[in-house]
């Protein structure tokens, strides 16, 4: 072991980068100790402590540079000086990066206030969206609350205050909303048009957008309320916000209101609010087999004036084959299987919603009950292909209805995992297809995948229902 | 209805938290996207944060933390702890942090307790000291109007500086900085640190207060800001703080009437110790944090300090209670051969810079120090800006060249840190964990999240 104590008059080095270049001498191989220092007193003293002579160093001042190092041998040694010298001179560890990196925010008033953002997405778990949503309330931002699992108290204080600031929420849970021609959420790709939608249900508003594209009218604005907001406690305070501002719009010509029947006392309010509206209003209220979305959009092209169209259906080379058994039906949409089922039921009788039921059966596979701890099905349709994969095998299935959402923040291909369980598909194949001839990943490779693997097709998600009651009730005469 | 249309009328522009994937769909449209790095915030805080943002805390911490920044801190006199703090008048003796008991006490916070009782003539040696040291009555500095960095043993006989609100009426003490090695603070209390502790008695003390009262009161807000332009962080760096001191004072000191070896003693003695104005600084903290005290359902955090077994934390809503979790080892650079094994966990309450704008939130301001954050300028200024999102408001007097000038991030609300998980980054000293060792590091802690999460909690239950 050879120690070797140096000094270097009026090197003055900050007590912190000698820290690290003490560092960085005592991590050399073959050395014992080190300590590269200024000559205070302290650090003297340290020399002392640690056992080095400090003869060499008798001289020495506050402003000198003190080189301790003790090694197994001299090229040890001296491998240390040189780191020594190397951490002097360098710089003080790596540089990589630079000053503009700024840290991410990690809150959405935050995020808005380092993008001048005029509207807050949130879509973190439902416990955590009321804190976020209020936050950005409170910072002057519009919401969207994706998140389900919110509870109405909150709803009601976050469109409280939302009024109170005259900001919009849309929801909580709402997976859908357009503005100005831009999808977010689960959104169809849209032509910026003269529609302006007000709609409390996600999938209700996307398959009025594609029926309105298929017939060549584009939507400008799609604000969801969220699935509570015409209920008694919440009042229907976005959907009367909502109402006012797209008539306020001058590039709105017609507006139309899509929802379950709401509460007597909030619809008889959303009733004023309409009479009240310069702009023409359609009113769809879902839940009688008369009132769909189809008709909805036909009653927009006749304010528009635009000529109705036959909305594309894409039918297989072999027609289908109607066969005995019930009706099984795959949803993703909440309202599209609403919809589907009351037109179902009205020819066929009781439809369940339970998947276990032995009948006819609808099953919404985006419900709170399938999407705790996994992505939607829109995103992820394992659960749905898994059950879809039965279905077909399964003798009792007289027919099979299942509905593909295309569009922004949809799985990129959902048909690469869903033409394979139909091409081998025993019963007949009915799909209601929501998509725009924009959609992301392309409509018509979609319909053309599942016509190929057999399947009949229909935009209108209200044809596609009748066409499946239609089969079950053929093969039962 | 007018408010709808900055809605309608523009692109938007869209702030996310949650699903990725939105995100994504609103990019590939072309729309400027800024996400937020959303992390769910610890499930014990869900309800507490869900009645707090209710509540709406902002009013009350923009009250607060307007308290805070209201304080004008002048030094204004050195005078003997006794005679200022009624509870070593009784004989009680001060330490950093919260409340402890002398069986909690790490290694060196008994080691400045058996010194500060050699000093006092309370032992007649450290054995005896050791021995009768439970017998001792102990308060925290921070229930006395008073802050001690590392062990921040304060006992009756000891020279404080006086700290006066030249704006209002309030008073903080500290005792004066003893230089590093071995010294009290860290543990130490051999011979030679009790002689000097004497010596500060004897000498420092008086030649400094007469050369404060010839020359009046010092605006330690003004000097602390002019030191932030020289590269102090005010916490591990108070080299330029000091300088400036030793400037605003020297004259004084010439003119002084003691022995001019007694005055050269005294400005060597500042002169050898670069944080000598450390607890000046804290001093000034502790003013203003105590004016900021007592507004309720201000989640604004009013205390940070440890006492080398616990880290604590009040709250300006909860009154005098502590929110404490068992202090964390501060990660950083050890001098000579000393090790991390060698270190105390977190000791001091000169966590009290941070608390009001310096020290690790001030890191941008200090690149001389930059080896405690990872070792570069990047690294120091992203420190700071972290810690924009866990504040209330940016100082007005505390500014940092390297942003533009921008005011260091200022008051912590206790809820940002609980929603966001980005805890307040403390720069600090590192203490032997033996007592009488001494220091032997500086760098970088995080304050504990439980400390965070249980004050919010206690703020929310009294709003319940």
């Amino acid at each position: 072991m050879i120690d070797r104590v140096e000094l270097l008059h009026g090197r003055y080095f900050d007590s912190v980068r000698l820290m690290q270049v003490t560092r960085d001498v005592t991590a050399v191989a073959g050395v014992d100790a080190s300590l590269v220092a200024m000559a205070t007193d302290l650090n003297l003293r340290l020399l002392d402590e640690m056992g080095f002579d400090r003869s060499a160093v008798t001289a020495a001042g506050p402003d000198d540079l003190i080189i301790a190092i003790r090694a197994t041998g001299a090229s040890e040694a001296d491998a240390a000086r040189a780191a020594a010298e190397r951490g002097l001179v360098g710089p003080s560890a790596s540089t990589a990066g630079g000053l503009s990196a700024p840290p991410p925010p990690h809150t959405v008033v935050a995020a808005g206030q380092a993008s001048a953002a005029n509207l807050a997405l949130i879509s973190v778990p439902g416990a955590n969206a009321y804190v976020e949503a209020m936050e950005a309330l409170r910072a002057g931002l519009h919401v969207m609350v994706f998140s389900d699992n919110v509870g109405i108290e909150h709803e009601v204080q976050l469109k409280r205050e939302a009024a109170a600031r005259g900001l919009l929420v849309m929801g909580p849970d709402c997976g859908t909303a357009i503005v100005n021609g831009v999808g977010l959420g689960f959104a169809n790709a849209v032509d910026l048009g003269p529609v302006g939608i007000c709609g409390a249900s996600g999938t209700g508003i996307q398959q009025l957008c594609c029926l309105l594209d298929a017939a060549g009218v584009g939507v400008r604005h799609a604000l969801g309320t969220g699935s509570r907001d015409l209920s008694a406690e919440v009042g229907g305070s976005s959907t009367l916000r909502a109402l006012a501002a797209l008539d306020a719009d001058p590039a709105v010509e017609v507006i139309v209101v899509v929802s379950k029947p709401p509460d007597p006392d909030v619809g008889l309010q959303v009733e004023r609010a309409v009479a009240a509206c310069k702009t023409p209003v359609v009113v769809a209220l879902l839940g009688e087999a008369d009132v769909t979305l189809e008709t909805a959009a036909t009653e927009v092209l006749t304010v528009l004036g635009v000529p109705a169209v036959e909305t594309p259906v894409w039918s297989p080379d072999a027609p289908l084959t109607p066969r005995d058994g019930a009706l099984r039906g795959f949803f993703s949409g909440g309202t599209l299987r609403d919809e589907a089922r009351v037109i179902a039921s009205a020819g066929l009788g009781p439809v369940a919603v339970d998947p276990t039921a032995e009948g006819h059966r609808m099953v919404d596979y985006g419900a709170d009950e399938f999407t705790m701890g996994r992505a939607h099905p829109m995103i992820d349709q394992s659960l749905r292909l898994d059950a879809l994969s039965s279905a077909v095998t399964d003798s009792a299935t007289g027919a099979v209805l299942l509905d593909v959402v295309l569009g922004y923040g949809a799985h990129p291909d959902p048909v690469a995992e869903l033409a394979p369980v139909v091409m081998g598909a025993s019963p007949p194949v009915v799909v209601s297809l929501c998509g725009t001839r924009r959609d992301p990943q392309g409509r018509e490779r979609q319909a053309e995948a599942l016509r190929a693997a057999g399947a009949e097709v229909y935009l209108s998600n209200a044809a596609a229902a009748h066409r499946a009651a239609a089969l079950i009730r053929e093969a039962a005469q | 209805m007018t408010g709808l249309m900055t809605l309608l009328d523009t692109e938007p522009v869209v702030a996310t938290a949650g699903v990725e994937l939105l995100a994504e769909a609103l990019e590939a449209q072309g729309v400027h996207v800024q996400r937020a790095d959303w992390r769910p915030p610890p499930a014990a805080t869900v309800e507490a944060l869900n009645t707090l943002v209710t509540n709406d805390v902002s009013g009350a911490n923009r009250q607060a933390v307007e308290r805070m920044l209201s304080v004008r801190p002048h030094l204004v006199d050195i005078v003997t702890a006794r005679d200022v703090i009624p509870a070593l008048a009784e004989g009680t003796f001060l330490h950093a942090g919260p409340p402890i008991e002398w069986d909690d006490c790490s290694g060196p916070l008994r080691g400045a307790l058996i010194g500060a009782m050699l000093y006092e003539g309370r032992a007649d040696d450290a054995e005896q000291a050791a021995t009768e040291g439970r017998l001792l009555s102990l308060s925290p500095c921070h229930h006395q109007g008073a802050v001690g960095p590392m062990a921040g043993v304060v006992s009756p006989s000891m020279p404080v500086a006086v700290i006066e609100d030249a704006a209002g009426s309030g008073l903080a003490y500290a005792t004066l900085n003893e230089g590093l090695g071995k010294v009290l603070r860290y543990g130490a209390f051999d011979d030679e640190v009790v002689d000097r502790l004497r010596w500060m008695d004897r000498v420092l003390a008086p030649t400094l207060q007469a050369a404060i009262r010839r020359r009046g009161a010092i605006d330690l807000q003004v000097l602390i800001a002019q030191a932030l332009q020289m590269g102090d962080d005010g916490h591990n760096r108070n080299r330029a703080a000091t300088s400036l001191f030793l400037r605003q004072i020297g004259a004084a000191l010439l003119e002084g009437r003691t022995g001019i070896e007694d005055r050269a003693a005294v400005f060597r003695f500042i002169d050898g110790n670069d944080h000598f104005m450390l607890n000046l600084v804290m001093a000034a903290g502790k003013l203003a944090v105590d004016a900021a005290a007592g507004i309720p359902g201000s989640s604004l955090v009013t205390t940070m300090a440890r006492n080398g077994t616990e880290f604590g934390i009040r709250l300006s809503g909860t009154g005098d209670a502590w929110f404490t979790a068992p202090a964390p080892i501060v990660d950083g650079l050890f001098l000579g051969a000393y090790t991390a094994a060698d270190a105390n966990p977190d000791i001091g309450d000169s966590a009290i810079t941070e608390t009001v704008g310096l020290g690790g939130f001030a890191m941008a301001a200090s690149p001389a120090i930059v080896g405690f954050v990872g070792g570069t300028a990047a690294g120091a200024v992203r420190r700071t800006l972290e810690m924009y999102e866990i504040t209330v408001t940016e100082h007005p007097f505390y500014r940092v060249p390297i942003l533009e000038g921008r005011g260091t991030p200022t008051g912590i609300d206790a809820t940002l840190v609980a929603r966001t998980g980005v805890v307040p980054q403390i720069n600090t000293g590192i203490a032997g964990r033996e007592p009488g060792v001494g220091m032997v590091g500086a760098g970088l802690v995080q304050a504990p999240l439980r400390c965070f999460v249980d004050a919010v909690n206690a703020l929310a239950d009294g709003e319940r």
